[in-house]
């Protein structure tokens, strides 16, 4: 466990020392205070309940955008510097280098959606909403946002570049947002395997519109588990390669 | 201790390493010397626990790199050709960092950085951005990391590559400073750093190891002959002729300065009074007759001269 926070501190440290971290920050609070501008608040009369969700839905396509771009750099660009090799020939693990190059990301990612918590708080001023729904977009955002984190990690422990690693986490992603349209057009059991592995439609709905299934919750986990998994068993194969 | 019996390692179906064999003892400088392709790479990272071997056994202080990998990383420090070095960090706060990956505690650290740096004489810019120093220093932060943590054999990767003739000076003193602490393994394209600086030579050549030993050692071993360096006055043509005509020479050189001949002279067999006879007999002054000094060089084209 100390292994991995040596890890994640320093890797936090890096976002914050790179221009980078930075731009991707200001990129995402920038087009996601757009969105909620132009297209939740609106205007047209709503209700603040369909505000919120309208915020909750552009937000999950940036947050997940912005942790595909935060994760690429992960270890493929260590490895491009030649770096990766001070943890390699570490006696740390490799889940402990997975684990703690996810843990920054993730923590770099969590402040990043911390920051667009002044777009609810403008709904108190004109509406009202429940703060029970915004407790579940917020830990729908963070749960969705470590799966995807998890995938960029994967792609950044196979890719060689780091935008080879930004392509491979943005297809994978981009499957599974639009498996649900897969689950439309196959049949059982094929069908129920599809809309299951939704990203978006059949997870993320839920908590857009305040509710925190357990269902969900395990889906997200599972996802980040088995990417971190994978991570970190490509990373343990290529002392054999 | 470091023994590696039958290591082989393939990248696919390719063969990188072959059954190679050696061991050595603590405190030792031993170097690695080989053309590219010869397997040197390959060998050093699977000594610094960067690759498993598909074959035979590494044992470093009694720890096997198959049975327990993360153990014997713990004692290896590493250093490949280019410093891997976080830029944007101090170098205090660096090699704080890379010490506690490698299991030190940040007390344990707190006195040790202190020697490391003044091993590697960098306390003076301990406390700048690794990414403002020069070529010379990133080296020197290089080997820092890869000894602060104490291990018992230090690999370095091409340490003077790139750096100007002071630093190379420097760099050796640091690298020879090391030895009281540590086994040191190097690999190097340079051939008069792996002589002055090692005290035994591996060389491997086409992913087998050809030949180890001294400098001296190998030369006998290479060319199973003597070579001496012969000074005489008198005339150029009669040397040419008792050299030539010898039955005990089987190759020699001839320079000529301020009217002494000197001959490099090779015998197959040490028959060297055989040969004073000959040369006097032929009315030349023998001034000196001695040992010619073993070049790496020579040794090294010898070992790899099916290449």
């Amino acid at each position: 466990m100390r292994g991995m926070l040596l890890i994640a501190r320093r890797d936090l440290a890096a976002y914050f020392n790179s221009i980078w971290g930075y731009l991707v920050v200001a990129a995402l609070l920038f087009f996601n205070g757009l969105a909620f501008n132009v297209f939740a608040i609106g205007r047209s009369p709503k209700y603040s309940t369909d505000v919120l969700e309208d915020f909750f839905y552009w937000t999950f396509g940036f947050v997940m955008t912005a942790a595909v771009l935060l994760t690429m750099r992960l270890i493929a660009e260590e490895r491009q510097t030649g770096t990766l090799v001070l943890v390699d020939s570490s006696p740390l693990a490799d889940w402990q280098i997975v684990g703690g190059k996810f843990l920054s990301a993730l923590g770099f990612l969590a402040l990043m959606i911390a920051l667009t918590g002044y777009m609810p708080a403008l709904i108190f001023l004109e509406g009202k909403v429940s703060y029970g729904h915004i407790v579940a977009g917020y830990t729908g955002l963070l749960l969705s946002g470590a799966a995807v984190v998890a995938i960029g990690t994967f792609s950044s422990a196979v890719s060689k570049h780091q935008l080879v690693a930004a392509v491979i986490a943005g297809v994978i992603v981009g499957v599974l947002i639009l498996s649900w349209l897969l689950g439309r057009v196959t049949e059982a059991p094929l069908s129920d395997v599809f809309s299951y592995l939704s990203l978006y439609d059949r997870h993320f709905q839920p908590f857009q519109r305040g509710r925190i299934n357990l269902e969900d919750v395990i889906y997200y986990l599972s996802i980040t588990f088995a990417f971190l998994m994978l991570s970190s068993r490509w990373l343990a194969a290529r002392r054999w390669r | 201790m470091i023994e590696v019996s039958g290591l082989t390692r393939y990248y696919g179906a390719q063969p990188a390493v072959r059954d190679v064999s050696f061991e050595i003892g603590s405190n030792e400088i031993v170097g690695f010397l080989g053309l590219n392709g010869a397997g040197k790479s390959t060998t050093l990272k699977v000594l610094a626990g960067l690759l498993l071997p598909n074959a035979g056994r590494v044992v470093i202080d009694g720890v096997d790199a198959l049975e327990a990998p993360d153990s014997l990383r713990e004692q290896i420090g590493f250093l490949p050709e280019d410093p891997p070095l976080y830029t944007e960090m101090r170098v205090r706060e660096f090699l704080l960092w890379v010490g506690q990956i490698k299991g030190r505690s940040a007390a344990e650290l707190d006195e040790r950085l202190g020697e490391v740096m003044e091993l590697c004489q960098i306390t003076h810019v301990a406390d700048r951005v690794i990414d403002t120093l020069s070529h010379g220093y990133r080296k020197r932060v290089g080997i820092a990391q890869a000894i602060v943590h104490n291990p018992s054999l230090v690999i370095l990767d091409e340490p003077i590559s790139g750096l100007d003739p002071v630093q190379i000076v420097e760099m050796r003193t640091v690298i020879r400073s090391l030895k009281e602490h540590c086994t040191v393994l190097i690999s190097s394209h340079i051939l008069s750093e792996i002589s002055q600086t090692c005290d035994r030579i591996l060389v491997l050549h086409d992913g087998r190891l050809v030949a180890q030993g001294s400098e001296d050692q190998l030369a006998t071993e290479m060319a199973g002959t003597t070579r001496l360096v012969i000074e005489v006055r008198g005339d150029r043509g009669a040397l040419e002729r008792v050299l030539t005509d010898s039955p005990e020479v089987s190759d020699y050189t001839i320079d000529s300065a301020n009217g002494v001949l000197t001959a490099t002279v090779q015998l197959p067999e040490d028959d060297r009074e055989k040969l004073v006879w000959e040369l006097v007999g032929a009315g030349l002054g023998l001034r000196r007759l001695d040992d010619a000094e073993a070049e790496l060089e020579h040794i090294f084209l010898g070992l790899t001269a099916d290449s």
